[in-house]
This record gives structure tokens, sequence and C-alpha cells, in this order.
């Protein structure tokens, strides 16, 4: 336990920087599927993975400005939209300043943000953000699966419809994971450790 | 005052995020990169680069040497089978819709090839005659070199992406320059009413 908390902000670290580097950057956003369910999300583990190294100084003084995580996970889930956009996945693809905000802010803005909020968060607020991520998979599942048009000039159409029926699928096994957490899991209704609100 | 601070930095950061959202997408207008591309022609209308193009009859032309008149211009790769080949026929039938301006010299209609490796003058020719190319007013051209295509590919806002098949998927459209030289609209590919209609509003004026 001690050794993987010790090592796992330089695994986030290496993983950012991994994923930043050409080869693995083409890779990852090859296709739009890729893009949006393995570059973002492996974006955001990285920043998750740098909490250790956030200064206790800095910990503390954003915690009084963080009830219960709330503010933290307004950030990220803004941030997340913004380059959940179509057309931020192709200007990121275009435009390497465009590709630069979207490489320094998933890691610090979505992925430690919430690492920073996650653990003070409540079962409310936790339920509405876990929500809302199984609405988004069903709503740009389902547009991605029907649009006649493609909605990203740098991706194919059968790549859009794969995305969308992915987004489905997992939106599908998410609801399936809070079922089953809710029926089984044990559940803290006030939260989380830490919250010293 | 955690609640106090907390609500304030939540109203802080979802003010910055609206605003970011609706730069994001031109106010709320434009979420994918072809409707943001059409809003900002029609809002910011761009200087074209004086790039030197080969045509289909072999001669060299300039886009500054093409200024003074209309121009409707539409970029193609002459291998398509699928419904971009029908971007042909439809500008044989604006050629046909716009005979009279076309004869005044008020309009002229441009096909730029963004494969020019493969699109020789030879190639735009038979692309011209199978399309049903009406003789007068439609130019197919291709650029001479990578550096002009990607300078008119990047004013013009297209993109072409392998198709898997060995073709190419690209967001095609009809591109609408006035006579200063500047892209002013972009029109759909298959509505060439559209783009007619934009052409006669300007020449009325």
């Amino acid at each position: 336990m001690i050794a993987w908390s010790r090592w796992r902000p330089w695994l986030g670290a290496l993983l950012w920087l991994a994923l930043a580097l050409p080869p693995l950057r083409h890779a990852t956003q090859a296709t739009m599927t890729l893009q949006m369910l393995v570059q973002i999300p492996m974006l955001a583990i990285a920043g998750w993975w740098l909490r250790p190294w956030l200064p206790r100084r800095a910990a503390d003084a954003l915690e009084a400005w963080n009830g219960g995580g709330i503010s933290g996970i307004v950030l990220a889930s803004l941030v997340a939209m913004v380059w959940m956009l179509p057309r931020m996945m192709d200007a990121s693809l275009d435009n390497p300043w465009i590709a630069l905000a979207k490489f320094a802010s998933v890691p610090l803005l979505v992925g430690l943000a919430l690492a920073v909020s996650w653990p003070r968060a409540g079962f409310v607020v936790r339920g509405v953000f876990l929500l809302e991520v199984v609405a988004t998979a069903f709503r740009l599942g389902w547009l991605y699966r029907v649009s006649p048009v493609r909605l990203c000039s740098n991706y194919l159409l059968d790549d859009q419809q794969r995305l969308g029926n992915v987004m489905l699928a997992l939106g599908v096994a998410i609801c399936l994971v809070l079922a089953w957490k809710l029926v089984w899991g044990r559940i803290d209704i006030d939260g989380a450790r830490g919250n010293r609100a | 005052m955690s609640v106090f601070r907390t609500l304030l930095a939540s109203l802080v950061i979802l003010a910055a995020g609206v605003a970011t959202l609706a730069a994001a997408t031109h106010g709320f207008r434009a979420f994918t990169s072809e409707t943001a591309r059409r809003i900002d022609v029609r809002e910011h209308p761009r200087a074209l680069p004086a790039v030197p193009l080969q045509t289909a009859s072999g001669e060299h032309i300039d886009f500054s040497g093409l200024r003074g008149r209309w121009l409707l211009v539409d970029f193609i790769y002459t291998r398509c089978m699928t419904y971009c080949s029908v971007q042909g026929s439809e500008f044989a039938r604006l050629q046909g819709r716009l005979a009279d301006p076309i004869a005044h010299d008020q309009v002229m209609l441009l096909s730029v090839s963004f494969d020019p490796a493969h699109d020789g003058p030879e190639q735009l020719r038979a692309y011209q005659q199978r399309s049903g190319d009406r003789g007068a007013g439609w130019i197919a051209a291709r650029p001479t070199n990578t550096a002009d295509l990607d300078a008119l590919m990047q004013v013009f806002g297209v993109t072409a992406i392998p198709d898997g098949l060995g073709g190419y998927v690209h967001n095609a459209a009809i591109a609408v320059v006035d006579p200063q030289g500047r892209l002013v609209a972009i029109t759909d590919w298959d509505a060439p009413d559209d783009a007619e209609r934009y052409v006669r509003r300007g020449l009325a004026r």
C-alpha cells in the first residue's frame, strides 16, 4: 500500500508525458472512439494519480473553498464538457494550442480536481455526478449512433457510430455497477472520509 | 463559512465554465467544426492567398487573377466513387443555371483538387467531361505543390481524411468568394440553390 502511494504520482507523471509524446498521442487520437474513451480518460487518470504531490498547504487552502468537494466536481464536469464537444475534439487535432490546452487541463482540472474532491463528496453529490455521467453516456451515445452527418471533420462516420454504441454499452455497464453497489455494496450516506465541512 | 466560500467558488467556476463553453461554440451556435467554420467565414470574411493553380487545360492561373467576379469553389478528388462524385454534376447544373452571369463574366466556378499527385490536367478534364461540363465558366485545377495545397485547405477549412478504401472523406461544400477575392460564405455541397441565391443577391446589390 505504502509503496503504491509513493509510486503513484510518478506513474501519473509518466503516463501524462507518454500520452503527450507524439507516438502515443497520435495512436490515442487515431479514432474518435480512442480519443474520447481512451486518451481523455487516461489523461484524467494521470492527473488523479498526481494527488500526493499536491502540497499540504495548497490542499488545505483549497479545502475551505471546496466543501463537500462540490467546487472541484463542478470544475471537472465543465472542463470535461468542453473537451467532449465534437468541435473541440476536432480542434485538438488541428490546432496545437488547443491540443496543449487539452493536455494541460484534463489532467489538472479534471483528474486532479476529482482526486481532491471525490473523497470529500457525500452520497448526494456523488449521486448527482454519477447520474450525469450515465446521462451523458446515453445522450452522446444515442446522438453518435443516429447522427447521419459526421460531427468531426477528422473522423469517419462509422467510427462515430461505433463510439455511439460503445458509449451506450458503457452507460448500461455503469448503471449495472451502480445498481449492484446500491443493493449489495456499502454506502456511507454522509460521505465520506475527511468530510469535515 | 466553508458553505459560502464553496458556493462562491462554484458560482465563479460555473460562470467561467459557461463563458468557456460559449467561446468554444460561437455562443452555443456551433457544436461541430463544420458549423463553426461556416459561422466564422460569414462573420469574418477571409482573404485568399495568391496561390498558383494548374488548370485542366494545362495553363497556370492564380487566385488573385480570378478577382473581379464571384467565384463558387468546391474541393474535389477525381477518383471519388461515393457521394462526392455528385459534386461534379451539381457544378455542371450550376453552370447551366448561372449561364447568363457566366456569359457576362460576373461568375465563375472553380473545382480545386486536394489530390494533386493523382489529379493532373488529364484527370481533371475527364472529370469535367463525365460530370456534364457545358464548356464555359467552369475551371478545374490543382495546386502545384503541397505547401500551396495546405495553405488553401487551411484558409477554406477543408479537411480530407483517408476513408480506408483508398479514397478520402472530406467536408464537401460550396465556398463563395466575392469579387474582392474574399471567402464570404460556405453553403451545402448538395444544395447549389443556396450558392446560386447568394451570388444572385450579390450581383443584384
